[in-house]
């Protein structure tokens, strides 16, 4: 790490330290309302919708502290599972669901002594950087003021200007110190909260199983579309070119010994039409499965993809051999699909692509020097690559403040399928 | 003029026989899989070669791949390589040897019986045939040739498929003079050195495209 990276990181884990010990006093205050609203409940009417509130408003804070986790490099996946039907919020169904769901009771046990923890980690992470930030400030002013009225660290209280200029060194070196160790404290809070916020491994199961469904549904949703497109496309394309071209053959025959000259005519209309068949042919082909994929695997593809760009792409890969088909095409179109709404939106310069490897897990990214601001939540080209990679159980991140750059990374666990010949 | 074909696609490989011997070629091996093609290249040693780039027993690039091969063990052995589709990183790699008797073409090319004779016969001869689709991917990417007039790029398309100075003309309806002086416009724009010879000149304009 570069001295200015390990600045970061510290000051980093300070911000946050700082939001997440704020956070942590309400942690009680949450806690003693839902036991409010638990105590309610038999009340009829209104108990059920109180109870509903206080737990969304539990849960809104359980996540954002998942959010703080993440943000401070630990995932924490969320455990609830998804409603039961007609489980509305504040219904006996629903009220149900909530009580037997142990991540209720596991986000309960966490309220106080992850509060307790979060606000002690917090204060220290914020205290020991900001001590230090004091002793630097302290002796400009001290000088400045031409007067020595207050102690600093190891002098207290500071008898004269001499000891006076020992606080410049020793509060850079507790702010140094402060800065290491926010971090750690940051780390140590996110790993007591994934103790408990985290889903146990049934609850795991059970998101994993619903997970399968809707991706299964999103896979057989998406292949079917496809089918219809590539039907629609056979059908009003290349059938009905070819179906031209037998008439007009056919009209040639017969023409023939009365005209030549004419049926001459019409056999080079029909050779024309054969042409653009085959054109239109090639194209739907690209579609669906380009032939330079079939041939040259993965990274051919993507260097081929590389040199129809407008822009100059780098492509590096490690790919020892070729990956399965379906997993190749899957990885292939989203690269495309990235690259091109690169060309759509980003006003790059230089695009780079990388293809890696590493332990059975694939990453790809793909970035580019170009405007940055890509959302996936706005917009379809990005979120149709997330639900194409979510089929082979791949994820998708995009990183892209405003003013670029933009990187998409995408995971995937994979095998291959045989070595390079 | 011997030539060796390799198509996996029987009606196509007798096609192309037929069609070549209506022409006075002389069709020495037609192979149909590709690890039996390289050894009928390096023995045969034909005046041209025309091979499709996908062949079995992989369905890949063995074709393209056996292709290069020849070319590095006989510098030059002019080779026409056919495709159902036209990758311009396909087109970079047979342009890394600086000889010429190199072409790419689409297969549907083959229907314009003609025209695809001389392609063949331009070939043999150590020139150029590229394949126009290729030329326009080609084109779209170089953004210098923005400094072109539309009428330049037009005659630098030409050049890049392997035409002749007469066959532009012919094609553009204006006299030669005009295309050469069209040429050398496009040449000192581009900053190349101007050449006269037409095989390095379509092999230069191609390898800058390729840049």
């Amino acid at each position: 790490m570069t001295p200015r990276q390990w600045i970061r990181t510290g000051l980093r884990a300070t911000v946050s330290s700082f939001f997440a010990a704020g956070l942590a006093t309400l942690n009680a205050p949450v806690l003693a309302l839902w036991l409010v609203g638990l105590v309610l409940s038999p009340v009829p009417v209104l108990g059920t919708d109180l109870l509903a509130v206080t737990t969304t408003v539990v849960r809104w804070r359980a996540d954002l502290e998942r959010r703080l986790a993440a943000r401070a490099g630990v995932m924490i996946r969320r455990p609830y599972p998804p409603e039961p039907d007609r489980a509305d919020l504040g219904t006996r169904r629903w009220l149900r669901w909530i009580i037997t769901d142990p991540a209720t009771w596991r986000d309960m046990a966490w309220l106080l002594p992850g509060g307790l923890i979060g606000a002690a980690l917090g204060a220290i992470a914020v205290a020991i950087p900001l001590y230090g930030l004091v002793g630097t400030v302290l002796l400009p002013l001290w000088l400045f003021l031409g007067d020595v009225w207050f102690g600093y660290a190891l002098f207290w209280p500071t008898a004269n200007v001499g000891e006076a200029w020992l606080a410049l060194p020793q509060g850079l070196v507790i702010l140094v110190a402060g800065l290491i160790v926010a971090p750690l404290l940051r780390a140590t809070d996110v790993r007591f909260a994934r103790l408990f916020l985290a889903p146990t491994e049934a609850a795991e199961l059970r998101l994993r199983v619903a997970h399968l469904t809707t991706t299964r549904a999103d896979a057989i949703d998406a292949q079917a579309a496809e089918l219809r497109r590539i039907e629609r496309d056979l059908h009003d394309g290349a059938q009905a070119r070819m179906v031209s071209v037998g008439m007009t053959i056919g009209l040639a025959e017969r023409l023939v010994h009365r005209d030549p000259v004419a049926a001459l005519k019409l056999l080079a209309e029909a050779r024309a039409s054969s042409t653009a068949a085959l054109v239109e042919l090639r194209h739907l082909v690209r579609g669906i499965h380009p032939p330079v994929l079939a041939e040259r695997g993965l990274e051919g593809a993507v260097r081929a993809l590389a040199l129809s760009l407008p822009v100059r792409a780098e492509v590096t890969s490690n790919l020892p051999g070729r990956l399965d088909t379906p997993l190749e095409s899957a990885v292939y179109f989203a690269v495309a699909e990235a690259l091109a709404n690169m060309g759509r939106h980003s006003r790059a310069r230089s695009a780079w692509v990388t293809i890696r490897l590493w332990e059975g897990v694939l990453v790809v990214r793909v970035g580019d020097d170009g405007v940055g601001g890509a959302d996936p939540a706005r917009g379809t080209g990005l979120a149709g690559i997330e639900r194409r990679l979510n089929a082979f159980d791949g994820t998708m991140a995009v990183s892209s403040p405003r003013g670029g750059p933009t990187v998409v990374t995408m995971e995937l666990p994979c095998a291959l399928s045989s070595p390079k010949t | 003029m011997r030539v060796v074909i390799a198509e996996d696609l029987t009606l196509l490989r007798d096609g192309l026989t037929r069609l070549l011997e209506a022409f006075g070629f002389e069709v020495v091996e037609a192979v149909d899989n590709g690890p039996a093609l390289l050894p009928a290249l390096l023995g045969h040693r034909p005046d041209v070669a025309i091979i499709d780039v996908r062949l079995p027993p992989t369905h890949t690039d063995e074709g393209l791949k056996a292709a290069i091969a020849a070319r590095a063990a006989i510098p030059g052995l002019p080779v026409l390589v056919l495709s159902q589709h036209v990758e311009p990183l396909y087109a970079h790699e047979l342009l890394t040897d600086s000889y010429g008797g190199i072409g790419y073409l689409l297969k549907e090319r083959v229907s314009d019986v003609e025209e695809f004779v001389q392609a063949v016969e331009r070939v043999a001869a150590g020139g150029t045939a590229f394949d126009p689709e290729v030329v326009t991917k080609l084109l779209a990417r170089r953004e210098p040739l923005a400094v072109l007039t539309p009428r330049e790029r037009d005659v630098l398309g030409h050049i890049a498929e392997g035409r002749s100075n007469a066959a532009i003309a012919s094609r553009l309806f204006i006299t030669e003079k005009v295309v050469s002086k069209y040429i050398n416009n496009i040449f000192s724009k581009l900053g190349m050195p101007p050449s006269e010879d037409n095989n390095r000149r379509v092999l230069a304009v191609l390898m800058y495209l390729d840049g």
